[in-house]
């Protein structure tokens, strides 16, 4: 993200109450006056003595726990330097809140602890700092009152440290020895004389804001102000600058025009600069929108729709491959998958690993496939350009963080093949209006019955289908597939782009599937396109599917041989708003497939 | 656009940055936003990045006062003054149940003074309004729980709170979508301090009450607080009456319940420098934030601000 050169530092502390974090961070706040004295004072213990790291748990629920939860916001000045200091949990469980954390510092202050030395928390720390690529990273070594300040014992640290950031090929690493509880190197030196005269706050007074002012001139489109005739739009620089008379680039779109003025948050100004907002009016009427990006013309940026990304997991529910995600980069939101996931690494030892989903704090390097093309960086270049969230849609929580490495070129390669005959002409052949009927709903609620019966009243009517059943299905196009969330989607995925194919061949396809997550069922019907998607929901309560159980499969589920079955270990999201509502446990299986057909009549879709 | 009094710091220049930025994504992925006014300086530095971002015209979304009566005198003169700007559109509410009842923080005490006019107030005004994003004035740097908010806060069908719960903000891409029910309650003055606001009053010549600028007003001491008598429906205690004191207020609220500092600053510069050589946190003063422990956390999770 774009920082004003201005802006307070911004210092990210990583470790936990273990590591002496609360202490360092309350000795340090004391240390520089920034604890009101009524806050001290709640803080002061019936002995008198102060206890630093209670001046710093925010919550109740963290201070009935002795831990903290989540990330907390200080500011703080000297005379020389204002800054943020942004307190991040430690433990595994608050990954996400770190790389939260992580993704906005300047510096991180990774704690190691004097007694225990590095740990698999100390190395996740780092690793967080070098994946978000924080510009300076200290490990503080803490606790050195308790080592006696031994010399040997910090060398051997520091080696320990140094030997751990060349294998995440940090740079700018600095290893401080200090004592939270003695304020010793904190803010004021230490007593040892083998101490470097450099305490930890001097450290973080020389270290610099990251602010993006070099490169080339780069800002996405957040706000489109119509001003009378004019359009201005703004947004926050991300790199560069911008003055009347520059030309411009419109991404993706590739059109050009000038910027005739550019407005500060004063007024006209001379020009726009990285980190503060403008906006920009251009001298000719081009199509700009928000979430476009606009650049210098000579440098633009480049465009893609497949990556290759670093993704650290956020959801409490897994990662699942083929599930469509909203992207956001910039101000653009776009559908997103991951199509293969190439490694997790384990965080602890860098160990890459295979891997079918990513759970909750997992990092992994992944393959992403977007719905559209986007104008970007890699992360490396530009955090504004190079750094996107996923959305879960149906929970609407941000699930992932990313960063692109870079452009995969698979899209470009693979062109369409444009063909004469389409699926217009191929429809208009068979007289009929392609259409996908979607059965979903509990194993045994009589999906199949019901299609069966619609396709024979289709076929009847000398209508051309095709009946997709999910377990037809999975002995042939979907047979390397299991009942795991992840493989439950891409069966999903397979299915929805099988009747896809057929419907535009110019067939009506019935696709009879438990389909359980309303995410894949949107992504069908996304696929297909408004109009031509009837969701069917066949609704019958677990009890009766369960009392039916042609199959004989509850029977075996409940036993515990079949595992992950839909609606006992494996949930079944309701549709919220499917075309049609059956009740399976009310209506014959002929009563419901009339009524199948005749919503299909009121549609149109049975018209030539 | 009026010119500013004196140049902006780098420091400000970021601050406004960001809080624009915040301002502009709100508008651009919410359907309908509301910024709460509660005439304080936070709510006026809010107006004024607000105008910035959108100006000049109208506003893209109206002004909430969620309204006690037992607000400053001063206040409503400059909310009324506020309000009659042809640009902005200032909706005014008072919780009817508590009118009805006349709660009142002598009789009522402040918890259920609080808790009818502003935190159910707040939650009616904007059910009845269909707001799904509220803008408010907070900075984490006033209270413990506010120091852990995320600038988009998403909170439940019933407004509330769960710290568990807030959605990971990366970078600077905030995540607005919301189910039915949820709202949000975005706050682009996250970052900003107690020193920042004047320093940016100052500099940016914002109108403010002139309850924060020091003079002689009447006072009586009750539980070690310096309460100002603003008007007739003061209840006395045996042995009290007022005194002229030399005071000023950090924040402002509901007058019985906002206690006033002895202090001779008397410009805005004054002040600015006082913010930054404070030894008390600014809310000390508020009666609210204390009635009872972890009370701002509480009243978040309640649907409070």
């Amino acid at each position: 993200m774009a920082r004003a050169p201005g802006d307070r530092l911004r210092v990210l502390t990583c470790g936990s109450v273990d590591d002496g974090k609360s202490t360092l961070m309350g000795r340090l706040m004391h240390d520089l006056g920034a604890v009101p004295d009524d806050v001290a004072a709640a803080a002061t213990g019936p002995d008198g003595a102060l206890d630093f790291a209670s001046l710093v748990d925010g919550l109740m629920a963290e201070k009935e726990q002795g831990i903290t939860i989540d990330v907390a916001h200080r500011y703080l000045s000297t005379p020389g330097r204002d800054f943020h200091l942004i307190d991040a949990p430690g433990h595994e469980q608050y990954t996400r809140n770190m790389v939260t954390g992580a993704s906005q510092a300047d510096v991180a202050l990774v704690l190691i602890d004097a007694v225990r030395g590095m740990t698999a928390q100390t190395r996740r720390h780092a690793l967080i700092a070098a994946l978000t690529r924080v510009p300076t990273v200290v490990f503080v070594v803490t606790k050195m009152d308790a080592m006696g300040w031994d010399p040997e014992r910090f060398e051997e640290l520091v080696q320990d440290a140094l030997a751990f950031a060349s294998a995440l090929e940090l740079k700018a690493v600095q290893v401080v020895p200090v004592s939270g509880l003695t304020g010793e190197n904190v803010a004021r030196p230490a007593a040892a004389a083998w101490v470097e005269r450099a305490t930890l706050l001097d450290r973080l007074e020389a270290a610099p804001v990251a602010s993006a002012t070099g490169g080339p001139f780069r800002m996405p489109v957040q706000w489109v102000r119509r001003d009378g005739v004019d359009r201005a739009y703004a947004g926050k620089v991300a790199s560069g600058r911008i003055r009347a008379g520059d030309l411009l680039r419109v991404q993706p779109s590739g059109r050009t025009a000038a910027a005739l003025q550019v407005v500060g948050s004063n007024g006209v100004v001379e020009a726009g600069e990285a980190g503060l907002t403008c906006s920009v009016v251009l001298d000719r009427p081009v199509d700009v929108a928000r979430g476009d990006v606009l650049v210098a013309a000579d440098a633009p940026l480049e465009t893609a729709d497949q990556f290759e990304v670093d993704l650290v997991w956020m959801g409490d529910d897994p990662l699942l491959p083929g599930r469509v995600y909203d992207l956001k980069i910039g101000a653009r939101t776009v559908p997103a998958q991951v199509t293969e996931i190439r490694r997790r690494v384990s965080v602890e030892d860098l160990v890459p690993l295979a891997a079918k989903t990513l759970e909750l704090n997992d990092v992994g390097v992944c393959n992403l496939s977007l719905g559209a093309e986007i104008a970007f960086a890699p992360y490396a270049e530009d955090r504004t350009l190079g750094g996107f969230i996923l959305i879960d849609r149906a929970s609407l929580n941000t699930v992932g963080a990313g960063m692109i490495r870079f452009a995969l070129r698979r899209a470009h390669n693979v062109h369409r093949q444009a063909l004469t005959v389409d699926a217009a002409a191929r429809a208009a052949a068979k007289g009929q209006k392609p259409t996908v009927l979607w059965f979903t709903g509990l194993s045994g609620a009589g999906k199949s019955t019901i299609a069966d019966a619609v396709e024979r009243r289709l076929h009847d009517m000398g209508r051309h289908t095709y009946l997709i059943d999910g377990d037809n299905l999975r002995h042939g196009l979907t047979r390397d597939l299991g009942f795991t969330d992840a493989d439950r989607v891409e069966n999903i995925r397979r299915a929805a782009e099988a009747a896809r194919l057929m419907a535009d061949a110019g067939l009506i396809v019935l696709v009879s599937l438990i389909s359980p997550f309303a995410s894949e069922r949107r992504m069908a019907r996304e696929l297909m396109g408004e109009g031509r998607f009837l969701e069917v929901f066949v609704d019958v309560p677990l009890a009766v599917a369960e009392a039916r159980d042609v199959k004989g499969l509850y029977r075996k589920a409940r036993a515990g041989q079949l595992a992950n079955f839909t609606g006992l270990d494996s949930p079944y999201e309701r549709p919220e708003a499917p075309e049609l509502h059956l009740r399976a446990d009310a209506e014959t299986p002929e009563e419901a497939a009339d009524r199948v057909v005749a919503a299909l009549r009121e549609r149109g879709r049975l018209q030539a | 656009m009026t010119t500013p009094a004196r140049a902006l710091s780098p420091l400000l220049r970021a601050l406004e940055a960001e809080s624009l930025h915040i301002l502009r994504e709100t508008a651009a992925e919410c359907a309908r936003p509301v910024l709460l006014y509660s005439i304080g300086k936070d709510s006026a530095v809010l107006l004024h990045l607000a105008r910035k971002a959108f100006g000049p015209g109208p506003l893209p979304f109206p002004l909430l006062h969620v309204d006690t009566t037992w607000k400053f005198r001063d206040m409503y003169a400059l909310r009324d003054r506020v309000a009659a700007d042809p640009d902005l559109d200032l909706i005014v509410h008072r919780n009817p149940e508590a009118e009805a009842k006349g709660v009142n923080p002598f009789d009522h005490g402040s918890s259920a003074h609080t808790d009818l006019w502003k935190t159910q107030g707040l939650k009616q005004a904007l059910d009845a309004g269909g707001f799904d994003a509220a803008f408010g004035g907070a900075r984490r740097d006033e209270d413990a729980s506010r120091a852990k908010e995320r600038v988009f806060s998403v909170r439940t069908p019933g407004h509330g709170w769960d710290p568990r719960r807030q959605r990971p903000e990366l970078w600077d891409l905030y995540n607005a979508r919301l189910k039915p029910g949820e709202t949000l309650r975005v706050f682009p003055l996250s970052n900003w301090t107690e020193a920042d606001v004047w320093d940016y009053v100052l500099a940016e010549d914002i109108p403010v009450a002139p309850l924060y600028l020091a003079a002689d007003r009447p006072t009586v001491v009750r539980d070690g607080k310096l309460l100002m008598v603003d008007d007739d429906r003061m209840r006395f205690l045996p042995g009290e009456t007022p005194v002229l004191r030399r005071v000023r207020f950090r924040t402002l609220g509901c007058w019985p319940l906002t206690a006033a500092v002895e202090s001779d600053a008397d410009t805005l510069e004054a002040v600015a420098a006082e913010a930054r050589a404070a030894r008390t946190s600014e809310r000390a003063g508020r009666l609210i934030d204390k009635d009872r422990p972890g009370s701002m956390e509480r009243k978040k999770q309640e649907g409070y601000f």
